[in-house]
């Protein structure tokens, strides 16, 4: 067993764990932070993004003991302070960004980061950047447009309100 | 202007705040108090016969509870299959047992066989590599053509083929229909494969399952779309349990796509060895599980004949379908390629005869069932796809000849014993056109032409049956359930309200839009109106969602025993206004009584039924609480024309979706927002299906395509931003909705759509290319190219 200390949504937490525990298992079995999802067994859908100081990390790709000394942010974290939804949140629904809302933290995640890297992505872009982030509900539509409209962009207008 | 509020409203979600705040609640958020953790171990061969299975060497590992193989389960009985269907000759399918673990023999990659019960995962996976299973290879039956032929390995033993059933429809119109046929002008024949797919709902099934010993009751939760439908299958079929011992929930659910209908073995398992081992069972599929566990989908493979006269006039239409049915008849697989397929054949023409021969057939692969749309996307597909064959062979216009056969009387019935009760096919059509600039298409391939790329335009109409399904008719058709849907709304002291609904919200919304027609009827805020969903303590007996059935039959239950909650408090208010019950309406919220100005408030007349102080006591009971099965007359019939443009490079064959529309009718539209938001979901799906994705096996019955490195899925640079509308409404007229119903439209609509546009763009180019079967790879394309 390692012992880990890393912030997790600001807060320092310290856990033992396996070698092969992932930091994925480790936000949700131990820190029960069910949030991030697990969608896969081969990194490619995307739910389980998170921030590791401040770059969108698959966390099912990551050992938990890797993570020790991180900055982590998670879904849980993403609101504002007084518990309001932030511009991307917001922007999700407003849009209709997600239906079973089971890829949504990790679009949520990816978005924001492409957003830091990039604030007004084209609708080219933001395709390209989600292509490790799976959504078998939404056809990607209105989670394009909720990042358009997150970035302050105006919307692509095909599709009535 | 838009509405801000009730039916018609784009009414933001309710339910996004918890999901996009990481506080959804999905079956595998679910810990329970001293749970172990269940790990499968899955045949890795497609066929053999299990010689031993040792467990001794596992069962002295560290952590182990138990482990579990086929003689623990002597006495419990098989996951059942709940539609039986009746051939062409009157015989009853074949129909094997599918037990929860693999009995002796072994009938497809992914058939369960022992199951270790641990304290943790990882050491339930430990111990499950110190299991030895020794097992001797069988030849697997795969192809389905030869595994009817005479002498073919058989997948089940005890069975006399590997033939489930051999159906057709309507008998009666056989001979007809080849006499027809022989004597028309012209025939359009293709033959045609419907690819195997895999749902791939994001979230992974799971099932927890604990047992109170204090009480006997047993609770299951999984990720269900019919919570209750899993209660009484595995109740009464599996483990002979009384529903009344027997919760299941299945609490937020991560997409289901049809893959979450069906009573799977993990379930049966979990509540089962939750009692034997007396503490809570969990068990999380892993993805590389779920392509080898959940069930499949589609894999038809068809002749199509088309028969007609001088003039594209449709004469007679005649198929062949061999459609897999896996190892196992999964829920509902039975009735897919039949009572889900058969019966759409008529599409949206005037064809007066029809005849569909259908021979489900056992291989040994994973079990395949409804998938979106569910035998309607394998109907429309290949009636979709032989008219465009037609028209070019006739020389028509593909748009004209679907016009000149287009049904345009309605109530219509099909000669495949269906009656449409409302459409505008033409309306659709002319939406379509209209929306993808289609008048501009040649303007723009001349465009495409200069950069050295080949562009087409493809078209399909679609008609669907939703709604499902009146339960005396079904039961005639071989369903071991009737398909009504419940709701019992439950009105507050104060007046909010609780509605349990039977349907089951997995994506659909609707804790939003359910709400949003209660508060229409009442003329209360939606906010004061709460969804209740998904658990069989909660929700009277309801048969969950799927088949675009939801708002169509489910709504239409919430808005009988609304109608009931109406009925009463108006005599409740009759009382305390000292009117006459006839005199009162409600509107806005408030009691008035007709021509006057007395008015009580919603809010008064709920608290009078509950504080009953002057109250007509004599007359009638207190409270404010209404229940409402409600059965539906008919199908739903939502229909529409879908159009997509696509580019191919010539140099690749490489296949770009540059535009998508879809001009739907669903008669009247709730919540267009989230309407929409279906559509987007389905089309997704349907192009995935027509452009990337492929369940694929090899000569040994190796799953392939067992991962997402493997399984295309459709990515957001796959496809185009969508145009829809929902604009032409022909409202359904047995239902008090006037609703037919938006889920599966996509998914059915588009693959001929897509498929029609990369033909025609090779045909513009002029090569002699008819149809490519799906899905569109470049190497497939680039081949029908280069043949």
């Amino acid at each position: 067993m390692t012992k880990v200390t890393l912030t997790v949504n600001g807060k320092t937490v310290s856990k033992s764990v396996e070698g092969r525990t992932l930091l994925s298992n480790l936000l949700r079995d131990d820190l029960h932070l069910t949030g991030t999802h697990v969608g896969c067994d081969t990194s490619q859908c995307g739910a389980c993004v998170v921030h590791v100081n401040g770059e969108a990390v698959k966390s099912c790709t990551m050992f938990a003991a890797e993570a020790d000394g991180a900055e982590v942010k998670t879904i849980e974290g993403m609101a504002n302070a007084d518990g309001s939804l932030s511009t991307i949140q917001a922007a999700f629904q407003e849009h209709h960004g997600l239906q079973c809302g089971f890829c949504t933290p990790g679009m949520v995640m990816s978005a924001a980061a492409l957003l830091k890297d990039n604030p007004k992505p084209s609708e080219a872009e933001i395709r390209e950047y989600l292509e490790g982030n799976l959504c078998r509900c939404t056809g990607y539509h209105n989670i394009v447009k909720s990042i358009m409209a997150a970035s302050g962009q105006s919307v692509p207008a095909v599709a009535a309100e | 202007m838009p509405k801000d509020g009730g039916i018609g409203a784009s009414s933001k979600r309710r339910e996004d705040l918890r999901f996009l705040t990481g506080k959804g609640k999905y079956t595998d958020d679910i810990n329970l108090q001293g749970q172990a953790y269940a790990y499968f171990i899955r045949s890795d061969v497609a066929h053999g016969t299990i010689n031993s299975i040792d467990t001794s060497a596992a069962e002295k590992m560290p952590g182990v509870e138990q482990i579990f193989t086929a003689k623990d389960f002597e006495g419990v009985g098989g996951v059942p299959c709940g539609w039986q269907v009746t051939d062409r000759h009157g015989e009853v399918m074949q129909e094997p047992k599918h037990p929860v673990l693999a009995e002796g023999k072994v009938r497809h990659v992914g058939d369960p066989i022992a199951v270790v019960v641990a304290d943790s995962l990882a050491e339930a996976r430990d111990a499950a590599e110190a299991v030895e299973i020794d097992i001797t290879e069988l030849e697997p039956v795969l192809n389905m053509k030869d595994a009817l032929k005479d002498g073919a390995t058989k997948v089940h033993d005890d069975l006399t083929s590997n033939l489930c059933y051999d159906w057709g429809f309507v008998e009666e119109n056989r001979e007809a229909v080849d006499e027809a046929i022989k004597g028309a002008h012209h025939v359009t024949t293709l033959e045609l494969k419907n690819n195997r797919l895999v749902a791939n709902p994001m979230e992974p099934r799971v099932a927890v399952a604990e047992f109170d010993s204090s009480t006997e009751e047993y609770t299951l939760y999984t990720t269900s779309q019919n919570p209750h439908v899993i209660r009484l299958l595995m109740g009464a079929f599996v483990l002979g349990i009384p529903e009344h011992r027997l919760r299941v929930v299945a609490p937020d659910v991560g997409g289901g796509f049809g893959a979450k209908i069906y009573h799977y073995a993990e379930e049966a398992f979990c509540t089962f060895a939750a009692k034997q081992v007396g503490r809570p069972v969990k068990w999380t599929s892993s993805r590389s599980e779920a392509f080898m566990s959940d069930a499949h989908g589609r894999d038809h493979v068809t002749k199509i004949e088309l028969a007609m006269d001088k003039d594209g006039h449709f004469l007679a239409l005649r198929t062949d379908t061999h459609a897999n049915m896996g190892a196992y008849l999964s829920t509902f697989a039975p009735s897919i390629p039949t009572w889900l397929h058969g019966t759409l054949m008529a599409g949206n023409y005037k064809t007066p005869l029809i005849y569909v021969n259908v021979k489900a057939v056992f291989t040994n692969t994973v079990p395949v069932d409804a998938y979106r749309g569910a035998g309607r996307p394998e109907a429309t597909f290949q009636l979709e796809r032989v008219v465009d064959k037609a028209a070019r062979e006739m020389g028509i216009d593909p748009i004209e000849i679907r016009r000149r056969n287009f049904i345009t009387e309605f109530p219509y019935a099909t000669p495949v014993a269906v009656e449409y009760d409302t459409g505008d096919y033409h309306a659709t059509m002319d939406k379509l056109l209209e929306m993808s600039d289609h008048a501009g298409f040649d303007k723009r391939a001349e465009e495409s032409k200069k950069n050295g790329k080949l562009r087409g335009f493809g078209i399909a109409h679609y008609i669907e049956a939703c709604g499902i399904a009146p339960s005396n008719l079904v039961g005639q058709l071989g369903a071991r359930a009737g398909l009504y849907e419940s709701a019992t709304v439950r009105v507050n002291a104060t007046g909010s309200i609780s509605v349990m609904t039977g349907s089951h919200s997995h994506g659909q919304g609707h804790e939003t839009s359910f709400a949003q027609v209660v508060a229409d009827m009442i003329g209360i805020d939606e906010q004061q109106i709460d969804i209740v969903h998904g658990d069989t303590s909660k929700t009277p007996m309801g048969m969950g969602t799927y088949g675009s059935r939801s708002i169509a039959v489910g709504g239409s239950a919430m808005v009988r025993a609304t109608e009931k909650i109406i009925a009463k408090a108006k005599k409740i208010a009759a009382h305390l206004m000292e009117a006459s019950e006839g005199d009162i309406e409600l509107k806005d919220g408030a009691f008035t009584v007709a021509g006057t100005d007395k008015s009580v408030a919603w809010g008064d007349v709920t608290l009078a039924a509950y504080v009953p102080h002057n109250y007509p006591l004599e007359e009638i009971e207190p409270g404010l609480e209404e229940t409402a099965f409600y059965d539906p007359a008919n199908f739903t019939y939502p229909s529409g024309a879908y159009g997509c443009e696509v580019e191919v490079d010539p140099e690749t064959g490489k296949v770009t979706v540059l535009g998508f529309s879809a001009a739907d009718d669903f008669g009247n539209i709730i919540n267009p927002m989230i309407v929409e938001g279906q559509v987007h979901g389905g089309l997704a799906q349907g192009i995935g299906q027509a452009l990337v994705e492929n369940c694929a096996y090899d000569e040994n019955g190796q799953l392939l395509s067992g991962s997402y490195m493997d399984y295309t899925m459709p990515r957001a640079d796959d496809l185009p931003m969508f145009n829809v509308d929902h604009s032409s409404i022909t409202p359904c007229t047995h239902n008090p909705l006037g609703v037919k119903g938006c889920g599966e439209a996509g998914a059915i609509g588009s693959p001929p759509a897509l498929v029609s546009a990369v033909v025609d763009a090779l045909q513009r180019a002029g090569h002699d290319v008819t149809h490519i079967d799906m899905p569109l790879t470049p190497d497939r394309v680039w081949a029908a190219m280069n043949s």
